[in-house]
């Protein structure tokens, strides 16, 4: 079981200054000019978010769709450590850098919108608290799961730094991080659905039920599988490497599997509480729940057998629809689906700066990503490929 | 062979944690809330409301709110929704000609916009650091700047669209009606209900002004009879007049497991602006699911020392990976 030999990872190496780079460091800029308005004079100034929608992109995409999409870390982790499937060991640390990077940001993302930062320790004072509160429960697991990756993910540090003491008894611990590092994301990204329940009937009924963990958790395993099929890809090209078509092939099957039981319970859930009529209204949000669903769908069409799983191409676009049906999910549920009880009169969309400040937290997380892969061992040997 | 066993048991342990994890029973089922006994609150009787706004006025002294402007001229506080400075409106419906007061059709007829102070409140469930809190005896919903973090999910969640949030103000704050309590210590009780002079807007105690709603929803439109005006049980300031062409519906009720705040119109209520809800409030719905599965953290306790047990086994693979490392390196 164990005598799989994997290409060990290594640093890419390479220039830090290429155009990539270049793009990021310009988006940056332009995000920390717009953050210094909204600090100085409120989020008014930089934000169209209003009393009716008060949750705009800086709280539905870089937090909530931003974790989402960093679930890649959490469910290859369930299948190499908790499915035992050792094979994918070479996806882990890219997958689990990629989370890192996605929730550290969403995480530190959250600050940009919160109207009294300052006060944000509270959150975990217990004499402010609310137990009751599904957000408490999110932001102390997001919290806590951030501390958990950046400990699943020093073992990379230590080798870098030399310290193969600290990482051996790091290791002999490191399966309960793990473990924590998989109920965390189970609790967060369920709980990131529940946060709708309180909100009530101004949720239309398509996203409103109380299923919603379990469609949350579903969406995010499966999110997290698309987005290794995306970064695999990305990385590949870029850096002219050889794409694992060996282990996605496999790993998309397993995802596909997963999204057959998301699918059932979806519709399932939908038609036992009779809210399937709403897909039939001439309505936008109907409209945006089939474009959704026709995401989720779109990959058994895209990879349903083994001959196109590797077909590299394919594979990218089975997880584009898996990522673009993810933020669907979100957006439509907290948004597109979402309106104020108290009158039609209230409109959202997002204002420029608010977008810019959603791409200049894109950039970091590539900058970051270009930075760490180049000078620090994460990806797998390329020569050392083993020809399966 | 050995491997896919083992990953049988690990598909067939894994499923059962997320299984439970995910699709528990509701072993702790939150009832709705409903009001304290000694609630305090208001009536609003639409029938009585003659639209002169002092409530509105009265509204931004008490709470030392700006003026807010909506015409050329920035003569007048003139809102036109409630919002982090206007806790208090006056809004209108209108219909055709606009003959009739509280008339459905051809006519117009007028609903106050402010805090419920709902039995058992969305904002004060959602609130991550306890800066919305329901006070145990007189039921006020309130707001503690000092606590906000500022994540307004009050203002998403709540189904009356009452906390509000100052988006022009770096360091901006919720605003909303907290029933005055600021002003008790003074002998004053809410002012928008104490400059009233129709006694549309009544003070008082919740289950004093229910009583008075369903004495008046009991007696026949055009007849004439008494009504109080500031405070139910204060001191003497009623008037007689006409009864109203009530519905037969005390808003607040049951709506959500009640609200403190009760209202009374001749109009449709969703047409005036309040929402149909029903008697199970979406607190309790969202607590009751989040408890099921993080109460006591007996079951993510649970999930993690199957997965930590099952991690032990399977994160071999990771102490041979960095064992091949080691070997590659010194080779």
């Amino acid at each position: 079981m164990s005598q799989q030999q994997h290409a060990a990872p290594t640093p890419i190496g390479g220039s830090l200054m290429n155009a990539a780079t270049l793009v990021c460091g310009v988006l940056i800029a332009i995000m920390m000019s717009i953050l210094l308005v909204r600090f100085v004079f409120g989020l008014g100034a930089a934000t169209n978010v209003n009393d009716g929608f008060s949750w705009g992109i800086w709280v539905v995409f870089d937090v909530m769709i931003g974790s989402a999409l960093a679930c890649g870390g959490f469910s290859v982790a369930l299948l190499v450590y908790i499915f035992n499937k050792g094979e994918y060991h070479p996806l882990v640390r890219p997958a689990l850098l990629a989370s890192l990077f996605g929730y550290t940001l969403a995480g530190g993302g959250i600050f940009f919108d919160l109207g009294r930062w300052w006060n944000f320790w509270h959150i975990f004072w217990p004499s402010y608290s609310n137990p009751n509160s599904v957000m408490f429960e999110v932001a102390v697991c997001v919290t806590v799961y951030i501390l958990v990756m950046w400990i699943e993910f020093s073992p990379v540090f230590l080798e870098k730094l030399g310290l193969r003491d600290t990482k051996k008894k790091l290791n002999k611990v490191l399966f309960f991080f793990i473990a924590l590092g998989i109920v965390l994301p189970m609790m967060h990204q369920s709980s990131l659905g529940t946060m709708l329940v309180v909100m009530g009937g101004q949720v239309n009924p398509l996203w409103q039920t109380p299923a919603v963990p379990l469609i949350y958790l579903l969406t995010a395993i499966i999110i997290g599988y698309g987005v290794v099929l995306f970064e695999s890809c990305v990385a590949a090209a870029s850096y002219r490497r050889k794409i694992e078509l060996n282990l996605l092939n496999p790993m998309s099957k397993i995802m596909l599997g997963v999204l057959g039981v998301y699918l059932v319970v979806r519709f399932g859930d939908l038609i036992i509480r009779g809210a399937m009529g709403e897909a039939f209204k001439p309505s936008v949000m109907a409209l945006a729940f089939w474009v959704e669903n026709i995401c989720f769908i779109a990959p058994f069409f895209l990879i349903g057998n083994v001959v196109a799983r590797r077909n590299p191409a394919r594979l990218f676009l089975a997880g584009i629809a898996i990522m673009m049906g993810g933020i669907l999910l979100r957006l439509n549920g907290f948004l597109i689906g979402y309106e104020h009880y108290t009158g039609h009169g209230w409109s959202y969309f997002p204002s420029f700066p608010e977008v810019m400040v959603t791409v200049g937290m894109f950039a970091v997380e590539v900058l970051g990503y270009i930075i760490i892969t180049r000078r620090f061992p994460v990806l797998p040997r390329d020569d050392a490929q083993p020809a399966y | 062979m050995d491997s896919r066993r083992d990953f049988l048991k690990g598909v067939l342990a894994g499923g059962a944690a997320i299984t439970t994890a995910a699709v528990a029973p509701p072993a702790c089922a939150r009832e709705t809330h409903s009001r304290p006994a000694e609630a305090l609150g208001l009536l609003y009787d639409a029938t009585l409301c003659i639209g002169c706004k002092a409530c509105v006025a009265a509204c931004k002294e008490a709470n030392n709110n700006p003026p807010e402007f909506s015409t050329q001229d920035h003569l007048w506080d003139t809102p036109l929704d409630t919002s982090g400075y206007t806790f208090n409106l006056i809004k209108m419906y209108r219909n055709g000609t606009m003959e009739k007061k509280d008339a459905e059709v051809n006519g117009f007829a007028f609903m106050k916009t402010s805090c419920m102070h709902c039995a058992d409140p969305s904002c004060v469930s959602a609130c991550p650091v306890s800066a919305m809190t329901k006070d145990p005896v007189t039921g006020i919903v309130a707001y503690n700047a000092d606590a906000c973090v500022g994540c307004r999910y009050c203002v998403v969640a709540c189904p009356f669209g009452i906390p509000k949030y100052q988006y022009d103000s770096p360091a901006g704050k919720i605003g909303k009606c907290e029933l005055c309590r600021h002003r008790y210590k003074d002998g004053h009780y809410s002012a928008c209900a104490e400059v009233c002079p129709t006694g549309a807007t009544l003070y008082g105690k919740s289950s004093d002004l229910l009583a008075e709603a369903k004495r008046r929803i009991a007696l026949k439109p055009g007849d004439t009879t008494r009504y109080p005006r500031g405070k139910i049980g204060g001191p003497d300031q009623s008037y007689e007049a006409p009864v109203g062409n009530y519905l037969q519906h005390v808003y607040g009720e049951t709506e959500y497991g009640g609200t403190q705040v009760l209202k009374l119109s001749a109009v449709n209520f969703e047409k005036v602006g309040m929402p149909n809800l029903p008697p199970k409030s979406s607190a309790a719905t969202s607590e009751t699911l989040q408890h099921s599965l993080y109460g006591g953290l007996l079951m993510p306790i649970a999930v993690l020392g199957a997965l930590s047990f099952i991690a032990r086994r399977n994160v071999h693979d990771e102490d041979d990976a960095a064992g091949n490392e080691t070997q590659e390196k010194s080779s």
